[in-house]
């Protein structure tokens, strides 16, 4: 019995944070958020040299093989990092789709090239789980896609689509393909770009999984999701800690009033607990399958919950500081914001956790 | 990450298994508290005998002698739990006392207090509270004056759980009055059919007596009562409240009340629909299963530190204090998904599950203060956990 991450893991992600903080400090972040033309190119360039965008992708594809966990450990760095790239869609969902969805030749065509990170996927799934909003959704018929697809994180670049359509079957549409519009969703995270889609009469192969693969992307995305938001969330609660040892007000640091510190206690109190069970639905998903949506739902819509309640804590223990454009700790608040309400805000994600469970139809 | 189980974990779980399931006769009955006195007596003798109970305890001293693992301590506690079979006893005397006595006693103490002790014989009870010393424990006056070779002690302790059963007490009393107040203080043993001792029930608002008073005029007790120094009382007490926290906020014990509230929520109807179909009661339960299951699997990780022999960190600090508030907050649901229904209490037709639900709701407002209240376990999350600063000290007017 072991319940807990390896030296080889922590030793992972403590080299994916230096890699990030080394390629992508918070003026680089601020550079990309301000310039939408900027593809930050060079941090993803460091991550392919980490080898990230093949993290789940089996090393017969040229992939490092590795578990949802270790993505999610990934994930969690990047949320530390606030890192300006595309991880969910091109370095977990896209791959997770052709290889649980993909026959043996659309993964040979495809892994490799996202393995290396050559290719960046996106995956347009948020209809079938978080719902259908001003009249999106994707209809497929005859090898031909016609919709349109809301909030594909890194969807306006990406070179590759993983589309679900309205019956929870999923297709691959290449980047350059005919019909394809891509327009851009401004939203409160400027770390990470979210597409509009539209296809018109657009080509596209299936693949040959069923709803089994969406649910699959979906409990995955959860867990990353809440992976990300964990890390953000410890960002700001480690920031609020050091300001409030080194502003002086009264002629005291703050942090010696209770009132500031028990803010940082409930902010911890809710926030460790979180890391557990984020583990603990990474590694249903390969290891304990029965459990898996279940526990990704929880983790997602519990993270989500805490996350929320530290990022605004943790701006108020700052005072007006925290608020400011020059401290910065708006990406980290933005980036909790964008992770809740992505493939399905809380309550939504409980409902369908009552109906996992058989206890609400 | 592996949750497996290697096989001589599973070989031991068949083990208890197999216990358990030859002697279901003896506790197929009813469980705790209703059991008659003698037989709960005998069943913590056999689970002594097995290892059930007072495992890690050295067998010279009455208990079973088992090398410290936690692992199979789990177990225990899993299969005894899935069969409904009672645990062996956990009162403060065997939680508090037995592990501050192995630590710090002397061996004329342990000899005679922990056996006794283990089998049920001796119930003890637990005199730290007093009405002016709460969360502020070191300001203690109850007071214990030389006379020859005794103390004779004068004060009161207040939250005194088992005082009218009890046989001894393990009382904090000031010494030395003079010394500061956290070198003052020494741990005596002694009988609670000494003259001059007085228990009052004290009445909480669930209607019953949890909790007791108990005065002390002119208690006459030798020195030789005194556990780990004279003076001492503070560091020994330390060691034994640092057990009494672990025992709160029980993720394992959680997990089974929102397992109730499930049932109840599945089965209850309100115009003829179930509670659990209105989706505004569904989703507050889905919220509190999101927190039962973070707390179960922070609960897999402090074990795994535990078993590495590390300390828990944060993952460790939090458990008394969320553990306590969740389990309040499922009471809290449980009253309000059964509407006008959720206020009976004590008895009637329509009364549910006993009013356990209302009575949970005030007890666990009581641990949630007691033990450390939980502006305490902040100031600990925050001091200890995150290295905040102490409050400055007021200087002295």
């Amino acid at each position: 019995m072991d319940f807990s991450i390896t030296s080889d893991q922590k030793l992972m992600q403590d080299s994916l944070s230096r890699t990030l903080a080394d390629a992508s400090p918070l003026d680089r972040v601020r550079a990309y958020a301000g310039d939408v033309s900027d593809q930050g190119a060079d941090v993803w360039a460091a991550l392919r040299d980490f080898g990230l965008p093949g993290v789940l992708i089996p090393e017969q594809f040229g992939g490092l093989g590795l578990k949802l966990l270790d993505a999610a450990l990934a994930a969690e760095a990047m949320g530390r990092a606030v890192a300006p790239v595309p991880f969910l869609g091109a370095c977990a969902l896209a791959p997770l789709a052709l290889m649980r969805a993909g026959s043996a030749d659309q993964q040979t065509e495809w892994l490799p090239a996202m393995a290396s990170g050559e290719v960046q996927g996106a995956v347009a799934i948020s209809e079938p789980i978080a719902g259908a909003r001003d009249g999106a959704g994707v209809m497929a018929s005859g090898g031909r896609l016609t919709g349109k697809a809301l909030f594909v994180e890194g969807g306006l670049t990406a070179g590759l689509i993983v589309a679900a359509d309205k019956t929870g079957g999923l297709h691959l549409v290449r980047g350059a393909a005919k019909g394809l519009g891509r327009s851009a969703m401004t939203s409160i995270d400027q770390t990470r770009r979210l597409a509009e889609l539209t296809f018109d009469n657009v080509e596209a192969e299936p693949l040959a999984g069923g709803p089994g693969a969406l649910d699959a992307l979906r409990d995955a995305g959860w867990t990353l999701l809440a992976a990300d938001a964990l890390g953000a969330g410890d960002v700001m609660l480690e920031k609020a800690v050091a300001y409030a040892q080194e502003r002086k007000q009264f002629g005291r640091v703050i942090g010696s009033f209770q009132a500031v510190k028990h803010m940082c206690a409930e902010m911890a109190a809710e926030l460790e607990p979180c890391r557990a069970l984020v583990w603990y639905a990474a590694y249903a998903f390969d290891e304990a399958p029965d459990e898996a949506s279940l526990t990704a739902a929880h983790a997602k819509a519990h993270t989500s919950e805490v996350g929320r309640f530290v990022a605004r804590t943790a701006t108020e223990v700052h005072g007006g500081m925290g608020i400011t454009d020059l401290l910065g700790l708006h990406f980290w608040f933005k980036r909790i914001g964008l992770d809740r309400q992505l493939l399905g805000g809380p309550e939504r994600v409980r409902a369908i956790a009552a109906r996992i469970q058989g206890l609400a139809a | 990450m592996d949750l497996r189980l290697t096989p001589e974990m599973e070989a031991f779980r068949a083990e208890v298994r197999g216990f358990l399931e030859a002697h279901r006769d003896h506790y197929a009955q009813g469980a705790g508290a209703d059991r008659p006195r003698e037989a709960a007596l005998a069943w913590q003798r056999l689970l002594i005998d097995h290892g059930y109970a007072a495992r890690t305890i050295p067998k010279a001293y009455g208990g079973y002698g088992a090398e410290p693992d936690i692992l199979k301590t789990r177990i225990i506690s899993e299969e005894f739990n899935r069969a409904g079979a009672p645990r062996g006893f956990a009162n403060q005397g065997i939680s508090m006392l037995v592990p501050t006595l192995l630590e710090v006693g002397s061996e004329e103490q342990k000899t005679r207090w922990i056996g006794p002790t283990l089998r049920g014989e001796v119930v003890w009870c637990q005199g730290y509270s007093e009405p002016g010393a709460g969360s502020d424990l070191a300001s203690l006056q109850t007071k214990a004056v030389e006379d020859g070779d005794d103390f004779l002690i004068q004060g009161s302790k207040i939250w005194t759980s088992t005082a009218a059963q009890a046989d001894m007490i393990f009382c904090l009393v000031r010494t030395e009055p003079d010394a500061p107040k956290h070198d003052g203080i020494s741990y005596l043993l002694f009988s609670m059919k000494t003259p001059g001792i007085e228990v009052r029930p004290l009445k909480t608002m669930t209607g019953s007596a949890e909790f007791n008073e108990v005065f002390f005029t002119d208690v006459r007790v030798p020195k030789s009562a005194v556990v780990g120094g004279r003076g001492r009382g503070w560091f020994v007490a330390n060691a034994t409240l640092k057990h009494e926290r672990g025992m709160l906020g029980d993720p394992n014990a959680t997990e089974a009340r929102l397992g109730q509230l499930i049932e109840l929520m599945k089965t209850e109807t309100i115009d003829g629909r179930r509670l659990i179909d209105d989706p505004v009661f569904c989703d507050r339960l889905m919220a509190l299963q999101s927190r039962v299951l973070a707390m179960k699997f922070n609960g897999l990780r402090t074990l795994t530190s535990a078993l590495r022999g590390e300390a828990p960190g944060m993952a460790g600090l939090v458990v008394k204090l969320q553990g306590c508030e969740l389990n309040h907050q499922i009471a809290a649901l449980a009253i309000d998904a059964l509407g006008e229904l959720g206020v009976l209490y004590e008895d009637g037709p329509h009364l549910r599950a006993k009013g356990s639900w209302q009575w949970n709701y005030m007890f666990d407002l009581g641990l949630i203060i007691g033990g450390g209240t939980a502006q305490i376990q902040k100031n600990i999350i925050s001091e200890r956990g995150l290295g905040m600063p102490r409050e400055p000290k007021l200087a002295k007017a």
